[in-house]
């Protein structure tokens, strides 16, 4: 009895002397101070938000398919669902100044509160301490911090959709005058301010995730842990946390600055005498242009985070199932710095056809040709790995090959849009559409679901189904490809973004059959994450349990419990080598963890060290 | 079995090249008219072709690096592959030469762009047969000639809106304005795309190669309209163009509206 409550209280020491009860639960799973916990909370929240901005698509894509909800099929009328809950006295036909809303809230809702909090939020958090051999972050009070600011911005995002005039509508990309002028469309009034108030709010939570990922992956590495032993997913975060830390002041000083254009007057973005829709003139002395500098400053180096520790996470998935070490190490580790030194100097081929010095579009060309290679030599490395190997197609594996081949197109179609006279042609064509697409859906997205498969015995100590992944892989493959394939023909046709109903061109009335393809596959593909939704949730509960390495991966977590308790590791991890020695003929298993000391070391283990489980 | 998701990889480059081939051949049903618009321009089919180079340049690396993550998918699949993992940890030699021909391939096509980027957006026409101002605004195209003087701002200036007449064969100068928010005008058959921003004067250049009439677009997102900015470009003989002139300034000494609002 005694000797229980000691332990009882050992374990408990990080907590206050009051460990039981409410406090101690809100203390451990909701204002935790845990990585875990932490990168759990931005898993959950992320996955969530993800259903959300689907749905949107899905919203998006009925409108761009049938317009107005004329010839929709089953004698649908006008837009299912959003449709009777907005519109019901128009039967359901949704208005064209909700048609801008609903994209606008697609591309915010996906790339602030998803793919960039899921990457860094969910998994930099989760996994840096772990595979570095910390027992938690350097500040874990910011840590908690960083998640609970993400609230406030799902609180004025969400808000957005039901104040006067609706939610934003300008676009993700803000484009003032559009956005300043209150009198410029109807969601530029409240909805405008509030989805300004949302991105800085999600800007102060990566700022103070991107310091603590810094500091953490600098100051406190385990014994051994040399930079250059570090798994590729740790240096992708790394990375992508000094992106964070260099672009993010630019964006929230522009943020601020649209604010101050709209609240205060001052006319940071508009120019003298600005005006819409007969209001009143502005005083102005601005230059619209000025935004688009700042905003894509900070957002093209933003399309790095989107993919960089994707592709890191990517690397880990694909060495540790082709059995093999990654080829070249080190020019991946080059090439992932190369693409965040060239990001910062590529904003301007957003820009090509803004107005923007034509002189200028040169310049910006050859940079963003050049920020091809580096993306170049990852695919590259990536095939010369799986070359030769032993490779389990296990679905995280088969996630993150798909990643590979879908990033390979990703990356050839942006090179149509950094030749400048190209561009002029496909620029804010479905041709730049399928782009980003391919790079963020069909590149992060699926990055992502091979992290989840792949990390997911050690958040929670139980596998996920392996053929229901597998059904999961399969469909969602087949109809993302159907969904964003077809784009880049409509781009080649010139059928422009954001247009609510574009067939009464001449030159894009006959593109209807294709985008209505486009739409059942975009449905297809929604409709195929409730397989990843049952099987996510199943498993947490009821999945199989497994022990410390199931995948038999030589990264630092795997040699942590499964789930790893407060702390991570009940031994102190020393490093003997990098993560990737698969098929080492020093060691006589296929792979070879990082703390396993080398043979001239007495042979067996010694008793008392941990025994990494080879199940 | 498991080797078989090879076969959904190499599923990629084949269909995604069959639908490239099915779509940029004009005669072959379904896809008739998925392709760039009839281009009536002078440089259009430059870029057309830059486009076109640069599709033959990735689609190679496409196909290429497509079929080889196929094939080893194939080959390497762990039952079936019986033999050792390839204990390597890379190639200094393989590196430098994926890193040294795409540098290459990429410092190329750039270099090769240069030209015509400077033609359509550098290298502005010394003598235009027609100078025009179009101005966007919520949700239409204001259009502006000088009249006989070939002057803007003064008494001779006609004005129209959304229908832009232009002689063929002549080179065009446009001043594009916006008199609220950003719009853009877009050219779809003549392979114009050109950002109106208000508090700017931006001059587009281009040359009409076949009289008829196309469409204007609106290519930048100017609010909840932004769909219904429609517009015509009606590319005309010069003498059918000339009696246009006379017509709209007849019109316009008539006309008690004030200048702008008449639509013909």
């Amino acid at each position: 009895m005694s000797t229980a409550s000691k332990r009882d209280q050992g374990h408990a020491s990080h907590e206050p002397a009051r460990s039981h009860g409410i406090g101690h639960f809100i203390g451990t799973y909701v204002f935790s101070r845990d990585h875990k916990i932490i990168g759990l909370q931005f898993l959950f929240s992320t996955l969530i938000w993800f259903l959300v901005g689907g749905l949107l698509a899905l919203a998006v894509r009925w409108q761009v398919a049938w317009p107005w909800g004329e010839g929709a099929p089953f004698g649908i009328q006008g837009m299912p669902i959003l449709g009777n809950l907005f519109f019901a006295e128009q039967g359901g036909q949704i208005s064209p100044e909700f048609y801008t809303m609903l994209f606008t809230m697609h591309a915010t809702v996906m790339i602030f509160f998803v793919i960039i909090p899921i990457l860094a939020g969910a998994f930099g958090n989760y996994l840096i301490p772990l595979m570095i051999g910390a027992d938690d972050m350097a500040f874990p009070t910011l840590n908690m911090l960083s998640y609970w600011f993400m609230w406030p911005a799902f609180i004025v995002m969400t808000a957005a959709f039901f104040v006067e005039g609706g939610g934003p509508a300008a676009g993700w990309t803000s484009y003032p005058p559009l956005s300043v002028l209150t009198e410029a469309a109807p969601g530029s009034g409240t909805g405008q301010t509030l989805w300004l108030v949302g991105v800085t709010l999600v800007g102060i939570s990566s700022m103070m995730g991107s310091i603590n990922y810094l500091t953490t992956i600098l100051q406190m590495r385990a014994p051994g842990m040399t930079m250059f032993r570090l798994p590729l997913t740790i240096w992708a975060m790394f990375i992508t946390a000094l992106l964070q830390a260099f672009a993010l002041p630019v964006l929230t000083a522009a943020g601020f600055m649209q604010l101050a254009d709209r609240l205060v007057g001052t006319g940071f973005f508009l120019p003298d005498g600005a005006t819409a829709n007969n209001m009143v003139a502005a005083t102005g002395g601005g230059q619209p242009l000025l935004w688009q500098h700042l905003f894509w400053f900070y957002s093209h180096p933003a399309v790095y985070i989107m993919i960089l520790p994707a592709m890191g996470m990517v690397s880990d998935i694909i060495s540790c199932f082709a059995r093999k070490p990654i080829f070249g190490y080190k020019p991946m580790v080059y090439s992932i710095s190369g693409i965040a030194g060239l990001g910062f100097v590529v904003w301007g081929h957003h820009m090509f056809v803004s107005g923007m010095n034509p002189f200028l579009g040169m310049t910006f060309m050859v940079a963003t040709m050049m920020i091809a290679l580096p993306s170049a030599i990852k695919v590259f490395n990536w095939l010369g790995t799986i070359w030769g190997g032993k490779l389990l197609f296990t679905t995280p594996m088969l996630f993150a090959l798909s990643f590979v081949s879908m990033f390979i197109i990703g990356g050839l179609s942006g090179i149509f849009m950094a030749a400048t006279p190209v561009d002029i042609f496909i620029h804010d064509t479905y041709f730049i559409v399928a782009h980003f697409h391919y790079v963020l859906f069909a590149g992060t997205a699926m990055g992502v679901f091979g992290a989840i498969y792949f990390w997911f015995p050690k958040m929670f100590g139980r596998m996920m189904n392996e053929s229901w992944g597998k059904v999961h892989f399969f469909f969602t493959f087949v109809f993302l490809n159907g969904t964003f394939f077809p784009m880049h023909i409509l781009g080649v046709v010139g059928f422009p973004r954001r247009l609510a109903d574009a067939y009464q061109y001449a030159v894009f009335h006959n593109l209807q059959p294709m985008n209505e393809f486009i739409t059942w596959c975009a449905i297809g593909m929604v409709a195929a994450q409730a397989v990843f939704v049952v099987n996510f949730v199943y498993s947490i509960f009821l999945g199989k349990r497994v022990g410390r390495n199931p995948w038999g991966a030589n990264g630092l977590e795997w040699s942590a419990p499964s789930p790893p308790g407060h702390g991570n590791f009940d031994f102190q991890p020393i490093v003997y080598r990098g993560p990737y020695e698969y098929g080492s003929p020093e060691s006589d298993t296929d792979f070879y963890p990082q703390i396993q000391p080398p043979p001239e070391k007495p042979a067996a283990v010694p008793a008392g060290e941990p025994v990494v489980a080879t199940s | 079995m498991a080797k078989y998701w090879s076969w959904l990889f190499f599923l990629v480059p084949v269909l995604g090249t069959v639908l490239f081939w099915v779509s940029a051949d004009s005669q072959s049903w379904p896809l008739l008219q998925h392709w760039f618009p009839r281009d009536v321009s002078e440089y259009g089919h430059i870029i057309d072709s830059l486009f076109m180079v640069i599709l033959w340049l990735t689609g190679i690396v496409f196909i290429a690096t497509e079929v080889a993550l196929a094939w080893f998918m194939w080959r390497y699949e762990a039952h079936t592959n019986k033999k050792q993992v390839k204990f390597i940890h890379g190639s200094h030699n393989l590196e430098v030469v994926w890193t040294v021909i795409p540098a290459a391939t990429l410092l190329f096509i750039a270099i090769y762009q240069m030209n015509a980027w400077a033609e359509t957006k550098v290298r502005e026409p010394n003598n235009p047969g027609v100078r025009v101002e179009v101005t966007g605004r919520q949700f239409e195209w204001r259009l502006r000639y000088p009249g006989e003087d070939g002057n803007f701002d003064t008494p001779d200036d006609l004005y129209s809106v959304n229908v832009l007449h232009v002689p063929v064969d002549e080179d065009i100068l446009v001043e594009l304005k916006s008199a609220d928010v950003l719009h853009d005008f877009f050219l779809p058959n003549l392979r114009v795309k050109q950002d109106a921003v208000p508090g700017m004067k931006i001059p587009v250049w281009f040359r009409a190669t076949e009289t008829g009439v196309f469409d204007l677009v609106c290519a930048e997102l100017c609010g909840w309209g932004h769909y219904k900015m429609k517009g015509h470009i009606k590319i005309e003989s010069r003498e059918e163009f000339d009696a246009w002139l006379v017509e709209l300034k007849q019109k316009q000494h008539q006309s008690v509206t004030p200048p702008g609002e008449e639509e013909q």
